[in-house]
């Protein structure tokens, strides 16, 4: 079924065509709770066990807004510099689907929680972009699908489907841009730094785990092209879910290429969903809707309007920490780094990291250094985002904290960190499952010393004659004994004593 | 303003999911359209100035702390499934895609 | 020993608090009375005998070890309609598409009930879903009016108000979204409430229309309606449009009415309820009954509401709108009925084709109607206009009741009519609801109670009295002192025993 698709050159493309951008970004909150119901938001668990009636829309059940997300969706209109609604309610989307639980979503409509703000967004080479905000309302998840039969887990060929609500419920965000307009070649790039910096933000404000690998936060990219010199909107398309920063930027790219061929041979885009084909970055039609979706919205009549006081507005705006931006501005000044160092640090994304690790207790340069080279390396070989892997600054901080002390030497910290990285814990977890404590113990140092040294008694002599360089010899035999866990230092100070040199 | 045709009867049972008959539909459009044609009396007075009413009670911001209350176990959860499998409710194929 | 059956809720609860009888006693001799006559009836769609023994067992064991009763109707039994949800019992909302369900959770009226010591003797016959006004629409059978088994007990708590007139239970749960308890209650001789919007939890209320549906006391006298109110009524978390301030004092104002003194009370009579399309007994009746409350001291006037005839048709807007919405969870997914699960079919076609088959004409009808009235294009000049309309009834009912304490007008135009006779002719059949459907639009408190019978058919009439929002006391002040003042009606029933199917 592969067919051949046209795909205009990209420097012709934006030669002909202006695109036009709208993103719209869900965001799973990470409140205890899910947004009508007690039960516990959390990713993954054994199949349907964070559910209730609310959740599962059985008969009679009702929902009730939790107070919390209210808060986060407020604060997080406020820090897109949204105006807070003074009187808003819920509506439902009536739409029927397995995985939505009551067939209808209950989601904003014409009445969102905040509206009309902007995000400052900075591209690779420093050039600050603003990106308008049309709304951010709130909504719940749906339950998830599995397909089984045909195919694996995709839904052609599936011979019937198992349904985990889990999920269902979950409070999300959706955060809508107004069209973006006037980018020109660098319109995917936009679209990725749009997205990385409400991810940044949303995790500085701690309101996310923004993971979009575990689809915390989600991405669907409505692209158009107009011919230059014109103003009205082409027909657009919606490329939906997808899930990591260089998809963004990938799918929007394609989006164009591919319209721009459309258009270019007299043909008409078709206003339809697509999906982001994650192995050769292309885009594939949806099924196609034999009629528009009506989603009958209406007031959701089992929820009573919010209506946020000002005060209520004022004390949430008090508590939005210093956002990312912010404290680029103030780690550049503090830790005294160049506008260069600053991008580098920002555009591998490392630079919140590093801020963060450094809230938690470390020196700078020590966090710097992790993130920038040992931990992007990581990233890099895991194909993920450096914010996507599975260690957080608090990790890296207590790493640190225990080489620095002596616990753990280069080696070992690394070894912790591959641990945490692969799911083993917290670093003293690891440590401590792994047994990766330094020998620090002198005695035993000493036992595996006196070995050593016996077992190369010419080694030794040459040290007792003034060969202090010799005494590596011992030190690597010491550490092999000891599996690397000895520190190196300790252990030459040791054979030194020792022969008595 | 009514006169609802027998094909949007057959629309309308299709986005409700309705798999109706034939037989239904000639019924359903009679019935239909003579009472959309009654209820279209509220056209009457409802002019532009009137803000509507969505809730009978006059509250707002009611809120649930967000504290976690228990849920109910697998096998309650799947205890009215049709059918169930792997801890899931097990359903026929899904043709149509996610919203 | 006197027929325990033919005792209120008052009396029956007095003798057992007092340890004359156990509600053991009490709750087998309404058992048998079911078992003797319910065949000819078809109240209950549910009997739990087991539930019911074992819930009037501890309240007897509670008594026997000297507790006071946790209620003052401890002990008493009661026949719940069957659109409230009861862990591990069958909830069928009188539909097949949830023939099979138990529910995983009790409503809280339920529980109520429960932590009340109130005895659950089971599940009664309703029109499906609550749609109808006659309980002809229930997938198990109509329900058969105890005065006369040609003719319809009401609807949709058909089950409910004809458990009460032949002597099943003494007292009843209905729902009312347009007049469910009371027409109900009006065409049986019976006292129904619906008390304001948000004054008993609709959590496990299984929803068909959400702004409108309200659970009340149905009972043979006012004073029992008081005392099941009080149990039912109150704030519940659970439920987001729950009023969260004290009941009324209903009992105090029960009992208040019965000393038989109106003086000081100013009654309204709604100018539009009379005249074409009123039954000539009806309508004389009714003049009585207003008579009546004069001679009890009451300062009578008519009052004009010239928006309520807009009441009928913004309801049909309103109610099947909500409807449509709340409905769409019966898709055969989760719970309930599925048919055509033969491997052939996909997910869609099942939810359409078990719909279908599951739902009855009625509910397919307002699911349809309500589906087209939220359609874009036509939203605003149906569903949109209908809430308009609900401004309007409430700016009436707000300039009536500075007039006046009460409103009263007849609970519904006609006696009972015959089981069949309106099947056919939707119109025909909401004309039933036409006096009702105001106060639910409204979210105010109203309540049908006997007022005789009607002079040609020697059937029961109601008089329906209103009163503002929060104020359900009135109600019962004023309807316990004409029932005072009417005297007995239901001692000239029928009897229904040795009476066949």
């Amino acid at each position: 079924m592969t067919a051949v698709v046209d795909l205009m050159d990209y420097a012709e493309v934006v030669e002909r065509y202006d695109p036009v951008l709208g993103l719209e970004v869900h965001v799973e909150l990470s409140t205890k709770t899910k947004m009508f119901c007690g039960c516990p938001n959390l990713f993954g668990g054994e199949p349907n066990t964070h559910v209730c009636p609310t959740c599962l829309g059985l008969p009679g059940a009702l929902p009730v807004v939790n107070g919390r997300a209210v808060e986060s969706a407020i604060r997080i209109g406020l820090a897109l510099n949204c105006e807070i609604a003074e009187w808003c309610r819920f509506a439902r989307k009536n739409y029927f689907y397995p995985d939505m639980p009551k067939n209808f979503q209950t989601s904003q409509y014409d009445e969102p929680i905040a509206f009309n703000g902007h995000l400052d967004v900075v591209l690779d080479d420093g050039e600050v972009v603003r990106v308008d905000i049309e709304r951010a309302h709130m909504e719940e998840d749906t339950g998830k699908s599995l397909h089984v039969g045909g195919a694996t887990g995709r839904i052609h060929g599936a011979e019937h489907s198992l349904l985990d609500y889990n999920r269902a419920g979950v409070p999300l965000i959706e955060i809508v841009t107004k069209p973006i307009v006037g980018m020109g070649e660098r319109a995917p790039e936009v679209a990725r730094a749009y997205v990385a910096a409400l991810r940044d933000l949303l995790r500085a404000m701690d309101v996310s785990d923004v993971r979009m690998d575990q689809g915390s936060l989600r991405c669907d990219a409505n692209v158009s092209l107009m011919p230059k010199g014109t103003s009205e909107f082409g027909t657009r398309t919606e490329t939906k879910n997808v899930n990591s920063l260089r998809s963004v930027e990938r799918a929007v790219r394609y989006e164009m290429t591919r319209q721009a061929a459309v258009l270019a041979s007299g043909g008409t885009v078709t206003q339809e969903t697509r999906h982001f084909q994650e192995a050769d970055g292309s885009t594939s039609a949806g099924r196609t809707k034999e009629t528009a979706e009506d989603y009958r919205y209406f007031p959701e009549p089992d929820l009573v309007p919010i209506a946020p006081s000002r005060e209520w507005v004022e004390e949430l705006r008090a508590t939005i920490p210093e956002l990312p931006w912010e404290r680029r501005k103030r780690i550049q000044a503090e830790w005294n780094l160049t506008d260069e160092e600053l991008r580098d640090l920002v555009n591998t994304g490392a630079a919140d990291l590093v801020a963060a690790t450094v809230d938690a207790g470390a020196e700078p340069g020590e966090a710097r250094s992790w993130w920038v080279q040992y931990l992007t390396q990581q990233a890099n070989t895991r194909d993920v985002e450096l914010a996507d892997l599975a260690i957080t600054p608090v990790h890296v901080a207590r790493v640190i904290e225990l080489v620095k002390s002596g616990e753990l030497t280069n080696k070992l910290a690394r070894e912790v960190v591959q641990g945490v990285l692969a799911g083993e814990g917290e670093p003293d977890e690891v440590v401590a499952n792994r047994g990766l404590k330094v020998v620090s113990d002198d005695s035993a140092l000493l036992t595996a010393v006196d070995e050593a040294l016996a077992a190369q008694p010419d080694v030794a002599e040459k040290i007792r004659g003034g060969k202090v360089q010799a005494a590596g010899a011992i030190v690597g035999a010491v550490m092999k004994a000891t599996k690397g866990q000895a520190d190196a230092k300790r252990v030459r100070e040791l054979i030194l004593e020792r022969v008595g040199a | 303003m009514s006169n609802i045709s027998r094909d949007e009867v057959a629309h309308l049972a299709k986005l409700a999911r309705l798999a109706v008959t034939e037989k239904e539909l000639d019924v359903f459009a009679g019935q239909l359209d003579q009472i959309l044609d009654a209820v279209a009396k509220v056209g009457e007075v409802a002019a532009d100035d009137i803000p509507p009413t969505s809730h009978a009670v006059p509250l707002t911001n009611v809120f649930r702390a967000d504290e976690i209350r228990p849920s109910l176990s697998q096998e309650q959860a799947l205890s009215g499934a049709p059918a169930a499998e792997e801890g899931r409710f097990r359903v026929p194929r899904i043709l149509g895609e996610e919203q | 020993m006197t027929d325990l059956t033919r005792l209120t809720a008052s009396e029956l609860a007095a003798k057992i608090h007092k340890q004359e009888i156990t509600s053991v006693e009490a709750t087998k001799a309404h058992l048998d009375r079911i078992a003797e006559v319910d065949g000819a009836v078809n109240a209950f769609l549910h009997v739990d005998t087991e539930g019911a023994l074992a819930a009037a067992r501890k309240v007897d064991g509670d008594l026997a070890e000297g507790r006071e009763p946790v209620s003052p109707i401890a002990g008493v039994p009661l026949a719940l309609k069957d659109v409230l949800t009861t862990k591990g019992v069958p909830t069928t909302c009188g539909s097949k598409t949830l023939e099979n369900w138990l529910p995983p959770y009790d409503a809280t009226v339920t529980r109520r009930l429960r932590e009340a010591g109130v005895v659950i003797l089971g599940k009664t016959n309703m029109d499906e879903f609550a749609m109808g006004s006659s309980t002809e629409n229930s997938a198990y059978g109509p329900t058969r009016n105890p005065w006369d088994r040609e003719r319809i007990p009401g609807g949709s708590g058909g089950g409910s108000s004809a458990s009460l007139a032949a002597f099943e239970a003494p007292l009843a749960i209905g729902t009312d979204t347009g007049g469910s308890i009371r027409q109900p209650a009006a065409v049986t001789g019976t006292v129904g409430v619906k008390p304001t919007y948000g004054g008993v939890s609709r959590y496990g209320l299984v929803a068909f229309s959400s702004s409108l549906d309200q659970a009340g006391p149905c009972a043979r006298s006012v004073l029992d309606a008081a005392l099941l109110h009080e149990v039912i009524a109150g704030h519940d978390p659970m439920d987001s449009t729950s009023i969260d301030a004290p009941v009324p004092p209903v009992v105090t104002a029960a009992r208040a009415g019965l000393k038989g003194d109106l003086t000081g009370v100013k009654v309204g009579v709604v100018a539009e309820f009379s005249g074409e399309g009123y039954q000539p007994g009806v309508q004389r009746s009714f003049e009585a009954a207003v008579a009546q409350l004069k001679d009890l001291g009451a300062e009578v006037v008519e009052v004009s509401c010239p928006n309520f005839t807009y009441a009928l048709p913004a309801y049909y807007l309103i109610a099947p709108s909500e409807c449509s919405s709340n409905l769409a969870r019966f898709d055969a997914m989760r719970y309930g009925l599925r048919v055509a699960d033969d491997g052939t079919h996909s997910a869609e076609e099942v939810m359409s084709l078990t719909r279908e088959a599951g739902f009855g004409a009625e509910v397919k009808r307002r699911i349809m109607l309500g589906t087209y009235a939220l359609s874009s294009g036509y939203y605003d000049a149906y569903y949109g206009s209908a809430q308009k309309v609900r401004t309007l009834i409430t700016r009436d009912f707000s300039a009536a009741f500075e007039k006046v304490d009460v409103l009263v007008s007849p609970t519904t135009p006609t006696t009972a009519f015959k089981i069949g006779e309106r099947v056919d002719d939707p119109l025909a059949m909401y004309l039933a609801d036409l006096c009702t459907i105001p106060a639910n639009l409204a979210g105010n408190a109203a309540m049908s109670v006997p007022s005789g019978l009607s002079d040609e058919d020697g059937l029961p009439v109601g008089l329906q009295i209103m009163a503002p929002a929060l104020a359900d006391d009135r109600l019962y002040r004023v309807g316990a002192a004409y029932e005072v003042a009417r005297g007995p009606l239901l001692d000239r029933i029928p009897e229904l025993k040795g009476v066949s199917a």
